[in-house]
């Protein structure tokens, strides 16, 4: 009783502070210092018609390159926990369902071409890396669901991961070497707005992050269903 | 009123009844199953908001991989109640 009457007070205490936030709203008319600055400068400095991107990728790129990182050590730890070694011998699982297999067969490369749209549009379109990438993940997932004795050929993820972190970073150090600063996107001509090959290095990047976060993330997938019905 | 106005008003209401749902189900696979929801109704708020970027890698991360991930480790940990 006691508990449930503190509970109310704070409840309606949050309520009073947060209706604040509402009554006293005003709307923008103009955009605030740092998003117009955003807004003014993007296409002609970076070139990207998404200006999302060109301040995941050129402006605040070091941040994601700490993202990257972070995704990796977290997969990292997880196949570390998770080692299994060749002990997957006495697994009887369920077999999937026909509807399951079949929808399978059919929409995995299409939801692989999905991401791969995704992450090399991420300088024009909504999305980038991490969207494709986990785009991608989620056609792995399916595919494991469908065959859960399948074997992943995990040294091909594991490959691809080490190459697009390093190609990575390669990139970034290659801005410094010519003078234009760690992870400028202007090593490559900048292009002409809203096509394809333009932004300089952003499509690179972004390829190069979505093959990476795709290829963590089905990892730490693949380990995940290797450890199930084991004791 | 304005017609995304109503809609985000209607899903705000689902994702505040699907939200209590997961904390009040008897079983764990209710609960995930409510959460995994509450992330695809969030995307879709997402996008009403207009922030598309984050309403692909809600819908993807959210509701797909996060999902999964706790029915596995569920079945994991293999408990006579989920």
């Amino acid at each position: 009783m006691y508990k449930n009457i503190l509970i109310l007070a704070l409840l309606v205490g949050l309520g009073i502070l947060l209706s604040t936030a509402i009554t006293d709203r005003e709307e923008n008319t103009s955009l605030p210092e740092l998003p117009a600055y955003y807004a003014d400068n993007t296409a002609k400095e970076v070139g990207a018609a998404n200006m999302v991107t060109a301040v995941i990728v050129t402006y605040r790129g070091f941040d994601t390159l700490g993202e990257v990182t972070i995704l990796f050590v977290s997969a990292a730890l997880i196949a570390m926990f998770l080692k299994t070694g060749n002990r997957r011998k006495n697994r009887n699982p369920r077999p999937s369902s026909v509807i399951l297999s079949t929808a399978q067969k059919l929409l995995f490369p299409l939801i692989i071409l999905f991401g791969a749209y995704v992450f090399a549009n991420g300088h024009l379109t909504p999305g980038g890396g991490f969207q494709g990438g986990a785009i991608i993940a989620t056609a792995f997932l399916l595919w494991l669901m469908a065959n859960p004795e399948g074997e992943m050929r995990h040294g091909i993820l594991s490959s691809l991961e080490a190459f697009s972190g390093t190609f990575y970073v390669i990139i970034g150090v290659v801005g410094v070497i010519l003078g234009v600063g760690f992870l400028n996107n202007s090593i490559l001509p900048l292009g002409e707005l809203g096509r394809l090959f333009s932004a300089g290095a952003i499509p690179v990047i972004y390829s190069l992050i979505g093959l990476k976060v795709g290829a963590e993330l089905s990892n730490i997938l693949h380990h995940l269903n290797e450890v199930q019905n084991e004791e | 009123m304005d017609v995304n106005i109503i809609l985000a008003l209607f899903l705000a209401v689902i994702m505040i009844v699907v939200a209590v749902a997961a904390l009040m189900a008897k079983r764990v696979r209710t609960a995930v199953l409510a959460a995994g929801l509450v992330s695809l109704v969030a995307s879709i708020m997402f996008l009403l908001l207009a922030a598309p970027d984050v309403a692909m890698t809600e819908a993807a991360i959210g509701s797909g991989l996060t999902t999964i991930i706790f029915f596995y480790v569920l079945n994991k940990i293999r408990r006579s109640d989920v």
